[in-house]
């Protein structure tokens, strides 16, 4: 028998809130998204009192606020040291573990023997993490990953549970799914859930049932695995976090509305600037910049979305070439006549550093020249570590961070001036 | 025999000293006697935190606890994993609050400043207390 258990920590945003902030135990709380602009994380207090995920801060903070609910906007200095943490924590008690997002964990329990063992085994890690890091987490034990998943979505739902729960047992793997729709199941999303329910498969365990090859011809491979896993057969295995990212994108929303271009090229440089130091902390050279510039879906003007891609003659990951193609990217897409609310770059396409190809053309490529220099991005780098920020000629330092912050807690963990105190 | 030996020679047969002398890009000027005695240099973070995912710092605020050479602004070393015990100095959170006292378990549960101007707090039936860790070490700094 080989089981896994996936460990999510609860609502990990506001619990995060809560670890230095004792007086906010019980207390509703959310997490609002960069410029506060709408809820991204709420506490079970706040989920009790009907927020919405993902509901404007606008439409909700009067009566919120009023019945004496906690907002933040979201720190995620805090929350990044405590995801790892939270993630060493665990990692120190397995042999293999697969960090697959921000608060969620795959465990290998291949060593346990019973499911029983098990069982313990998460008591044990729910409570040292607990303990430790000061973070609730859920676990579920399963055979595969989908019917951890499954797990770990039955142990929250059940309040006042140990959080902890195994689902092991073929009679009991088969009473869950009967109680689930299908589109709770992880990798069925509504679209899918729509085409599956028009076939009459509505529940989890009517698509466990359904036949594999009727699923791959009429879906996917995809799905079939979904449809394997449900069957206790492992098809997705626990992955060491090796593999290098593939994409790096910086978004924001802006303070207030940008109309013309020239007020947008400072902000989309601020982001490309640290797409690139994102790019070469990675040890990685892009071959494609976007830009994409969105007006606000909120109000009642013209809507607009605008992207375009520069594709690199060889790879970069020099600011300067960045910058160059970022900002060719928004005069291509940039429109007048529209209030844009957001923008973001995007770095696709990654290589290791090498050049791969085109250098004969470099020099003829009258659209980017490519600068790459390597030494002075290095040395850039280690300027700007020091605290000495050195600016590209067509950054915006005032605008350095066009995000209205007016709620974020201190960076307890990560700052001297943000320490917690104690009397 | 003797050159059969020796034409069958690896690196790693060589004594230590000889490997070094042999295989190394000799560079102009004379070594340092302390080459061979290099060690890193002393860590404070090792010396102060055992288990780093379950340390925070706090940072203190008043003198309750001058006599265990805590004073104010002293940065605390707070090990959430070590179960605090009889006599400990703990952070713990009282009605929402963070404190730093000693703590008593016997005879009855009670917060012990360390400053005779500062009453001990004995906790009531009814009060939220929370021990969130065991203090290992404070750091005062005088300049």
């Amino acid at each position: 028998m080989t089981l896994l258990a996936l460990v999510d920590c609860d609502n990990f945003y506001a619990s995060c809130e809560r670890v230095f902030r004792p007086d906010l135990r019980k207390k509703p709380i959310v997490v609002l998204s960069n410029n506060d602009g709408c809820v991204i994380a709420r506490s079970k207090e706040a989920k009790a009192m009907g927020i919405k995920m993902g509901v404007p801060w606008f439409q909700i903070k009067r009566a919120y606020l009023a019945q004496g609910g906690e907002a933040f906007s979201s720190n995620f200095a805090l929350y990044g040291d405590l995801s790892s943490r939270v993630m060493h924590v665990l990692a120190g008690m397995v042999n293999n573990i697969e960090v697959y997002s921000i608060d969620e964990a795959f465990l290998d329990l291949q060593h346990m023997q019973t499911s029983s063992h098990a069982y313990e085994f998460g008591i044990y890690c729910r409570n040292i993490v607990r303990q430790w890091v000061g973070i609730p987490v859920r676990i579920g034990i399963a055979p595969t990953k989908t019917l951890a998943k499954i797990a770990s979505h039955i142990a929250k739902q059940r309040a006042g549970g140990t959080g902890v729960l195994c689902l092991n047992e073929q009679h009991h793997i088969e009473r869950a799914l009967k109680n689930l729709s299908v589109h709770e199941i992880w990798g069925v999303g509504r679209n899918l859930s729509r085409r599956l329910n028009a076939l009459n498969i509505y529940s989890g365990y009517e698509l466990m049932q359904s036949d594999t090859r009727f699923i791959r011809d009429k879906f996917s491979v995809v799905l079939e695995r979904t449809v394997r896993e449900l069957r206790s057969e492992q098809c997705l295995q626990i992955h060491r976090n090796t593999e290098p990212k593939k994409q790096i994108i910086v978004s924001r929303s802006f303070g207030k509305k940008i109309v013309d271009l020239e007020q947008m090229r400072p902000l989309v440089s601020n982001f490309a600037v640290r797409a690139s130091e994102k790019l070469r902390n990675e040890g990685q050279k892009c071959l494609q910049v976007s830009v994409l510039i969105f007006t606000s879906p909120f109000n009642n003007q013209a809507q607009y979305r605008g992207f375009h891609t520069i594709q690199f003659p060889s790879p970069v990951s020099d600011t300067r070439d960045i910058l160059a193609g970022a900002q060719t990217a928004l005069s291509n897409c940039f429109k007048r006549g529209y209030s844009y609310a957001k923008a973001g770059v995007i770095l696709n396409q990654f290589s290791k550093h090498s050049i791969t190809q085109g250098l004969l053309f470099n020099e003829i490529d009258q659209c980017i020249h490519v600068k790459q220099d390597d030494k002075l991005m290095q040395y850039i780098d280690s300027m700007n570590e020091k605290q000495a920020q050195i600016y590209y000629a067509s950054q915006s330092p005032g605008h350095l961070l066009p995000i209205t912050k007016s709620m974020t807690s201190p960076r307890y963990t990560t700052n001297w001036l943000d320490l917690p105190t104690a009397n | 025999m003797t050159i059969n030996y020796l034409g069958s020679i690896s690196a790693d047969d060589l004594p230590a000293t000889f490997t070094k002398f042999f295989l190394e890009p000799v560079s102009v000027g004379f070594p340092s006697p302390a080459n061979d005695y290099l060690e890193s240099p002393i860590d404070l973070n090792k010396y102060l935190i055992k288990n780093n995912v379950a340390t925070f710092l706090i940072r203190v605020s008043g003198e309750s606890m001058i006599n265990a050479n805590i004073g104010d602004q002293a940065i605390l070393i707070v090990d959430r994993s070590l179960k605090p015990k009889h006599g400990s100095i703990v952070v713990a959170s009282l009605d929402g609050e963070f404190v730093c006292k000693r703590l008593q378990l016997r005879p009855r549960l009670c917060l012990l400043p360390e400053n005779p101007a500062y009453e001990p707090i004995y906790v009531q039936h009814g009060q939220d207390l929370d021990i969130m860790g065991t203090v290992t070490a404070a750091i005062n700094k005088f300049e």
